[in-house]
């Protein structure tokens, strides 16, 4: 919070999501559950508290056959520049504790589990339901705990947690860096990965640095197609989407019956 | 020697065995809650029906609720010590006893309501300054120390207590300086009760909440404040009528009531008015700005638009034209009437800025969010409930909180 | 809620939400201490009258 603003030459890390290439398969889920300690229920039947940090959402363009379009729409944390991109993501600016912070030099969103105490405020300001609460005490299957990350600590019952960007790897390779005496602040776009851009079988998933213009990132979000969900809220996301469905594009936020996604977006670009 | 009797002189009380009897039913209903409790801290949150998307559900709400309408508290404090309305001073008392237990129930549904008890002391030691429950947190524990300071004199004044000379010196000394906590409860009050409603007013990822801001504080937080002004001493009226029922006793003279209820009537002419611009504005500019229709959040059939009719007409408008007018507040049938419509109203307000906030999608490939609280939530709001008659029966039996009482009922 | 917590910075938000509190708590705290003082005081002024009447 003290750290001063620098947001066009800090690194600003996002994710580019191609929508035409995402098959719904769920390994960016999987990736992401292996690789955080994700703890799982015996029974996720109802998803609406299980824990995942990377969601895949089924949307559907309503016609009947044989119009019917379907798209899959994975949904990590979006990672908000927030309000006017002071990094008043929806989630810190609303925690009381300070247990969720902005990171002016990653634009990453953190959680610190052992200073958050479970007030779930941060979760009813998040649009994305990106955040999710320990309802139960985390259980592994007997062997599985020694399958655990040693990087990522697992959380206790009753705080929140949420993507990270795999934070952990970030400090990994900057670490790396150091050890090779070069400069931490300078890493290669292929040096930090998150899980779920790995895993995904279908490359649909870019991630790195929107500031840097060598990364692939940087080109893909200012594709004609690209659009980020609830933009309208001025949460400022850093996660995009690609679709060359206009109805996908239009279920990524609300419009009046009378509005056009690309139009609106225009006049926003003019207000700003 | 004899000993000094506990219940205070020239007033009658019923009988041990009739207020054991009563005691015993109420504490029934205590025990059950206080299961309730000790699962939760013991089990966790998964004892609840919250989830995910509804991580604010009934404890919020009724935290949210409980503290509008223990404003009676502050304002009638304000009224007596401040514009010297002097006129409530015999109703104050009861007032602040009502806010004492309004404030402390928040408190403990707080404490069972985070995830993690045993950091709740986090909020004040970590203090984020520019979260809203930050300073609902420092204000609602601060304005409680202030409502305890407030009480203590009244339970100084037992006869028994008051035998004790440093009891009765201090009772009378801390009277003395009732103003400066009372003017400070004020402060603390408008700060709370406004930062409650900027709670739901500053998430500006929830547009059925969202509000436009003056300075830093949603319009949000002036209308909660405002609320519970209004609507607060309409719970101080109905309980006060509800003892009395119970006591078979006139406690309060009708004028003071009166008095309190016009008051209160203005305040909710007021505020409606105020709530129904800024719904107007929410619904015309703010929600269309970010993609919404108002008819986009009531298009579920739990929360339909007769919700907003029955929040600003039939509980908003109603009452307060009733009190506003000498003959309505005069006939005891309106006066109550309009007094439950208003306290409806009030919590009605605070249950949409809480489970509707959470209830509407934001998405057009989710549905709406439903919830229905499980025993164990249900049992812990029951729980302030039940110790809320066992705090107004103790002090009636005990304390001198009515100061009308001995002139209303004499004794022969 | 102390210059000495780590998240703790001399800027407008503290000073202004801060100040109020401990200003808060100081007129509480005064007022009850004024309250208890005076109280045994007049505790013993009153034993000393009792004593002059005996």
């Amino acid at each position: 919070m003290k750290e001063k603003n620098d947001y066009e030459h800090s690194k600003r890390y996002g994710m580019v999501i191609d929508l035409d290439k995402c098959t719904g398969c769920g390994s960016c889920m999987i990736g992401c559950y292996t690789e955080n300690n994700v703890p799982f229920k015996a029974d996720e039947t109802n998803k609406l508290d299980s824990i995942n940090w990377i969601q895949v959402y089924k949307l559907t363009n309503g016609k009947p056959y044989p119009e019917t379009e379907i798209s899959y729409l994975p949904m990590p944390c979006m990672q908000c520049d927030g309000e006017g991109k002071l990094g008043h993501s929806p989630c810190v600016s609303v925690c009381p504790a300070v247990a969720t912070d902005y990171d002016y030099s990653t634009g990453i969103v953190s959680q610190i589990y052992t200073r958050c105490f479970g007030c779930r405020y941060c979760m009813a300001a998040c649009p994305y339901h990106a955040r999710k609460f320990n309802w139960w005490d985390p259980v592994w299957p007997a062997d599985m705990e020694k399958y655990l990350s040693p990087d990522v600590s697992p959380r206790m019952r009753g705080v929140v947690e949420k993507c990270s960007f795999c934070f952990h790897r970030y400090q990994l390779a900057r670490n790396k860096a150091y050890y090779e005496n070069r400069q931490t602040e300078e890493l290669g776009e292929d040096e930090y990965q998150t899980a779920c851009a790995e895993a995904c079988p279908t490359g649909a998933i870019t991630f790195g640095d929107l500031n840097n213009k060598s990364h692939a990132v940087y080109q893909l979000k200012n594709s004609p197609n690209a659009f980020r969900l609830l933009e309208r809220l001025e949460t400022n996301p850093k996660v995009y989407y690609l679709s060359s469905k206009k109805w996908v594009r239009r279920q990524g936020d609300n419009y009046l019956a009378n509005e056009e996604p690309g139009l609106i977006k225009k006049i926003d670009k003019q207000h700003h | 020697m004899n000993e000094t009797p506990l219940i205070p002189a020239g007033v009658k009380r019923c009988s041990k065995w009739q207020f054991s009897l009563w005691m015993g039913a109420v504490t029934a209903v205590l025990i059950w809650g206080i299961y309730a409790m000790f699962l939760i801290w013991y089990k966790g949150l998964n004892q609840t029906n919250m989830n995910d998307a509804y991580g604010f559900a009934l404890w919020i709400w009724a935290d949210l609720a409980v503290i509008a309408l223990g404003g009676g508290a502050f304002f009638s404090g304000f009224l007596t010590y401040i514009i010297g309305k002097d006129d409530l001073k015999n109703i104050i008392n009861f007032a602040v006893i009502i806010g004492f237990i309004c404030y402390s129930s928040a408190l403990l549904i707080l404490a069972i309501d985070i995830g993690q008890p045993l950091r709740g002391w986090f909020i004040f030691w970590h203090a984020n300054v520019h979260s809203m429950l930050t300073e609902v947190a420092f204000c609602l524990s601060c304005y409680f120390a202030v409502l305890t300071i407030e009480f203590i004199p009244l339970i100084l004044e037992n006869p028994r207590l008051a035998k004790k000379p440093f009891l009765h010196h201090l009772s009378h000394n801390m009277h003395g300086v009732m103003a400066v906590f009372a003017a400070t409860g004020v402060f603390l009050s408008f700060f709370h009760q406004g930062s409650l409603g900027g709670v739901a007013g500053v998430l500006y990822g929830r547009p059925f909440a969202y509000r436009e801001h003056v300075f830093i504080w949603p319009w949000t937080f002036f209308l909660f404040t405002w609320s519970a002004a209004a609507c607060g001493p309409c719970f101080t009226i109905l309980v006060t009528w509800m003892t009395e029922k119970i006591t078979r006793k006139k406690l309060v003279k009708q004028e003071v009531i009166w008095l309190f209820a016009k008051i209160s009537g203005w305040m909710i002419i007021t505020y409606i008015t105020a709530k129904t611009i800024d719904t107007l504005y929410w619904a015309l500019v703010t929600a269309p700005s970010k993609g919404f229709t108002l008819m986009d959040f009531y298009s579920s059939p739990t929360y339909n638009i007769g919700l907003l009719f029955i929040e600003i007409v039939l509980c908003g408008f109603v009452p307060g034209l009733i009190l506003i007018t000498r003959r309505g507040r005069e006939n005891s049938f309106f006066l109550m009437s309009a007094v439950i419509l208003a306290v409806i109203g009030v919590s009605l307000n605070r249950w949409v800025m809480v489970l509707q906030v959470m209830a509407v999608p934001l998405f057009s490939f989710n549905d709406w969010y439903t919830y229905m609280p499980s025993w164990q939530e249900v049992a812990t709001t029951v729980l302030p409930v039940a110790y809320g008659l066992i705090v107004i029966s103790l002090a009636y039996r005990y304390l001198p909180v009515f100061p009308q009482e001995q002139e209303l009922n004499p004794i022969d | 809620m102390f210059p000495f917590c780590f998240e703790w910075a001399w800027d407008m938000s503290h000073m202004v939400f801060m100040g109020g509190l401990w200003y808060a708590l100081s007129i509480i705290g005064a007022g009850l201490t004024f309250a208890i003082v005076k109280s045994i005081m007049d505790m013993k002024s009153h034993d000393e009258k009792d004593h002059g009447h005996h």
